[in-house]
């Protein structure tokens, strides 16, 4: 790599475009908790009210998502290269390719439920990155001066979307199910049950989780292989239990365990969701945890 | 182990009494069962863990070393149980191959299965189609409805069976064809993985500007063969490392220092007499060279020193490698003269690219390029122990037993030196000049036979999982009613199409009539 020019004045503005999505998905998320909270009223008038919230929420989502990916895009052209070269890259990224997914599966009218969920883990993402993970923009290091940075890391940006909206869904579909709220009469439960009453039956929930969980394994799949791939090339060596390769496997692995769960007698169901949640926390245990604390050659954070 | 097979195989063995093949037959049957796969896939992944908490011999041999130092009683007690070496162990290769055992008691009568599955027909059409989770009745005056239908499923693919009053079609056995190709390609990455440890090898060399590495087993600072690797299969070629380059960045104020780019500009000889051909390597672009691949890993500078003693005779010239000790390059090099006269002696030495001078007084570097370069030399007096034969750490001094006499407690200050420059040792030691400075770039220099069938495999079973987890396995059956049709599908997974299906195909006969 010859000489770059950073534009860190950019890379100024492209933080202020990230505040400006953090700030309306903040206001999206209300939208959203308001809109539930219509939904699961016991009078009539404001349950019909619900459907305008929706597209109100939809609408700031949407603008949140432009405001997201100008963000990313602004980082990206300040860099001079991909967006995803370090912890508040990925993050940010990452949560684009989230919102964006939710955002092109909104026909999907059962998935509309959590929307919640989305907006919230956005705004959650974002603010982590912003407060404890941003660095100013840097060059490339040699190490990832390779086309497998575009191909590895948008696989496992785009993975670890589908596992996060299938973790989502599972949330959703484990709520729906909780034999405690069925009988419960403490009054939170009541209300817990009425907003859970708008949701998707469960088994629609149990499904759509599954066929988000089953794209994200594969995509998971190829993260490891191009990851194993690029390692060859950058470390001489395509497989060598490196921290990171090590929580690779280990998500590949509970994950494989989930598919066979399902096909399971005794395992399939809630347990298997169960199961699909671990490995959903161990994503985000490898993400976070592992990035910062674990000793490895993945050290991209950039952080000291 | 499958995603698809059933436990139900364990039904048939509750016979009171079990010889010693019902024992193994019940053994076996718990050992191939999908929960007992599901089990040992979660055991593998909880084993795993361990090898991220603990530093592994094979990925950070220095973290283990640091580990025993710093806790040399748990370190003990941890290796008894593998803890440093978790990805060899006995419990977690245990593990996986059992899962490996499952894997193939499962796989194999799978595939005896399928292969009669796919050359029969469909089944007969069960009795009762609505209770089926895909279901449409409709009403048709047509006679030949049934024949409509079993055109529109040839049309679609499916293997088709027509009887009187019935119609049966089965479609998507690329489903259990993927899985089991997964499968199998699974055990054939695990055996070119093992073939390819006993076949590989892998070795290390330093190279500073100038120098030259001939591929044999003399040419390598450390060389890790496989147990079946013979080491007289290395192919003699050379590599000469002309030049070394390392860009910085000083152009982005808030990246100044960072590495923009590493370049080992090489000679590369494929035989020893033949012509050599220049070629590059970089982080990420290995060079390939006959039976090898020779990747770049890691660069420092080289200072050329020379010592001479009280008399002028020269005790040691030469390029030391400097480790590099941070992102700035402030850099660790020791020198070891054991035949100085009248006294032995050793440096421990520190170089600055660009010197910078710390608060405490102490020195540091600025910026990793030579822009104003410094030399620290720590110098120590006595045996250094090398006549007696044992083999000691080039990169290291053991400082114990010798006499400190320049830096530190010595009361002397530590010898600093510019580049071309000359300073006197203390003690009559002589003197020391600082010629010229080298880089040198670490190389790794690798083979692994099998690799290119690991990737094979990976890819079979890439191929395999996917038509395992997106080809929809569906059996349709028709059956004529009183007052038209009724259609039924099952799916052997979640399958969101499988009524919209059953509705297309009652379309299909809506257009026909017209």
């Amino acid at each position: 790599m010859k000489d770059v020019l950073l534009n860190p004045v950019l890379d100024g503005y492209a933080l202020y475009a990230v505040y400006a999505a953090m700030a309306l998905y903040t206001i999206a998320f209300l939208t959203f908790v308001w809109q539930l909270s219509r939904l699961s009223s016991t009078d009539k008038k404001l349950r019909k009210t619900a459907g305008q919230l929706e597209i109100a929420g939809l609408s700031i989502t949407v603008l949140a998502f432009l405001f997201h990916g100008a963000g990313t895009v602004m980082r990206g052209i300040a860099a001079s290269r991909v967006p995803w070269a370090n912890m508040y890259e990925f993050s940010v990224s990452g949560s684009l390719v989230i919102v964006g997914i939710f955002l092109a599966a909104w026909f999907v009218k059962d998935i509309r439920v959590i929307a919640v969920l989305v907006t919230g883990f956005a705004l959650l993402v974002l603010g982590s990155a912003t407060t404890l993970f941003y660095v100013q923009v840097k060059t490339l290091m040699p190490a990832l001066q390779s086309y497998w940075l575009v191909i590895h890391v948008t696989v496992a940006v785009l993975a670890t979307a589908f596992f996060n909206i299938a973790a989502a869904l599972s949330v959703a579909f484990l709520l729906r199910s909780w034999g405690w709220l069925e009988k419960s009469k403490l009054p939170i439960a009541k209300l817990t049950k009425r907003v859970l009453s708008v949701f998707p039956e469960s088994r629609k929930l149990e499904q759509l989780s599954y066929r988000f969980n089953v794209i994200g394994f594969m995509l998971w799949s190829f993260t490891l292989v191009a990851g194993a791939i690029w390692a060859e090339r950058a470390w001489h060596r395509f497989w060598g239990w490196d921290t990171k390769e090590v929580w690779t496997f280990i998500i590949w692995t509970i994950y494989a365990g989930y598919l066979h769960a399902t096909a399971t007698r005794g395992w399939s169901g809630a347990r298997a969701v169960w199961l699909s949640l671990v490995g959903f926390a161990a994503v985000l245990f490898n993400f976070t945890i592992v990035n910062l604390f674990f000793k490895g050659l993945h050290v991209y954070s950039g952080l000291k | 182990m499958s995603l698809q097979s059933n436990v139900s195989q364990g039904d048939e063995i509750r016979s009171p009494k079990l010889g010693f093949s019902g024992w193994s037959r019940w053994i076996w049957s718990q050992v191939t069962s999908m929960r007992t796969a599901l089990m040992l896939l979660l055991l593998l992944a909880v084993a795993a863990i361990p090898g991220s908490i603990f530093p592994q011999r094979s990925s950070d041999p220095n973290g283990v070393t640091s580990y025993f130092q710093n806790n040399p009683e748990l370190a003990k007690n941890l290796d008894v149980f593998q803890l440093f070496d978790v990805y060899t162990s006995v419990w977690f290769s245990s593990i996986y191959v059992l899962l490996f055992i499952s894997l193939i008691g499962c796989v194999v009568p799978r595939i005896a299965h399928h292969w009669d599955a796919v050359r029969s027909e469909p089944i007969e059409t069960p009795r009762n189609l609505s209770r089926f989770p895909a279901y449409l009745a409709k009403a048709s005056k047509r006679d030949n409805s049934l024949d409509a239908i079993a055109e529109s499923l040839k049309s679609r693919r499916f293997r088709v069976k027509v009887s009187k009053t019935s119609v049966s079609a089965e479609k998507g056995y690329l489903r259990e064809t993927g899985n089991l190709l997964f499968h199998i390609s699974l055990l054939g990455v695990l055996v070119s993985v093992g073939l390819g440890g006993a076949t590989s090898f892998s070795g290390q060399r330093v190279l500073v500007e100038g120098e030259t590495f001939v591929n044999n087993l003399a040419g390598y600072d450390s060389f890790s063969p496989g147990a079946w690797f013979d080491s007289k299969t290395l192919k003699p070629f050379s590599v000469k490392l002309d030049q070394f380059r390392a860009t910085f960045d000083l152009r982005n104020q808030t990246n100044v220092g960072t590495p923009l780019d590493f370049e080992a500009f090489v000679s590369l000889r494929e035989t020893p007499n033949g012509d050599s051909t220049k070629s590059k390597i970089r982080v990420n672009y290995p060079l390939e060279a006959p039976g090898a691949n020779i990747y770049l890993t890691g660069n420092g500078y080289a200072p050329v020193l020379t010592f001479r003693d009280a008399d002028g005779n020269i005790s040691f010239s030469g390029a030391v490698i400097y480790m590099p000790q941070d992102a700035n390059y402030t850099s660790l090099g020791v020198v070891k003269l054991p035949d100085a006269k009248p006294n032995q002696f050793g440096v421990i030495s520190f170089f600055y690219p660009t010197k910078a001078e710390l608060k405490t007084g102490a020195f540091t570097s600025g910026y990793p390029a030579p822009v104003d370069p410094l030399l620290s030399m720590n110098v120590y007096q006595g045996d250094l122990g090398l006549d007696n034969g044992i083999p000691s750490n080039v990169f290291e001094l053991a400082v114990h037993g010798l006499k400190q006499v320049a830096g530190g407690k010595s009361g002397t200050k530590p010898i600093t030196l510019e580049l071309g420059k000359s300073a006197e040792l203390p003690n009559g030691l002589g003197t020391v000049t600082w010629d010229g400075l080298k880089r040198f770039a670490s190389l790794d220099i690798d083979y692994n036979p099998m690799q290119v069938w690991v990737l094979v495999f990976t890819i079979l079973a890439f191929f395999g999982l996917f038509t395992s987890l997106l080809i929809p396995r569906r059996r349709i059956f028709a059956r004529k009613t009183a007052t038209g049709y009724e259609l039924a599908g099952m799916a052997k997974n979640d399958d969101p199409r499988l009524l919209g299906l059953l509705e297309d195909i009652a379309g299909d006969l809506k257009v026909r009539k017209k």
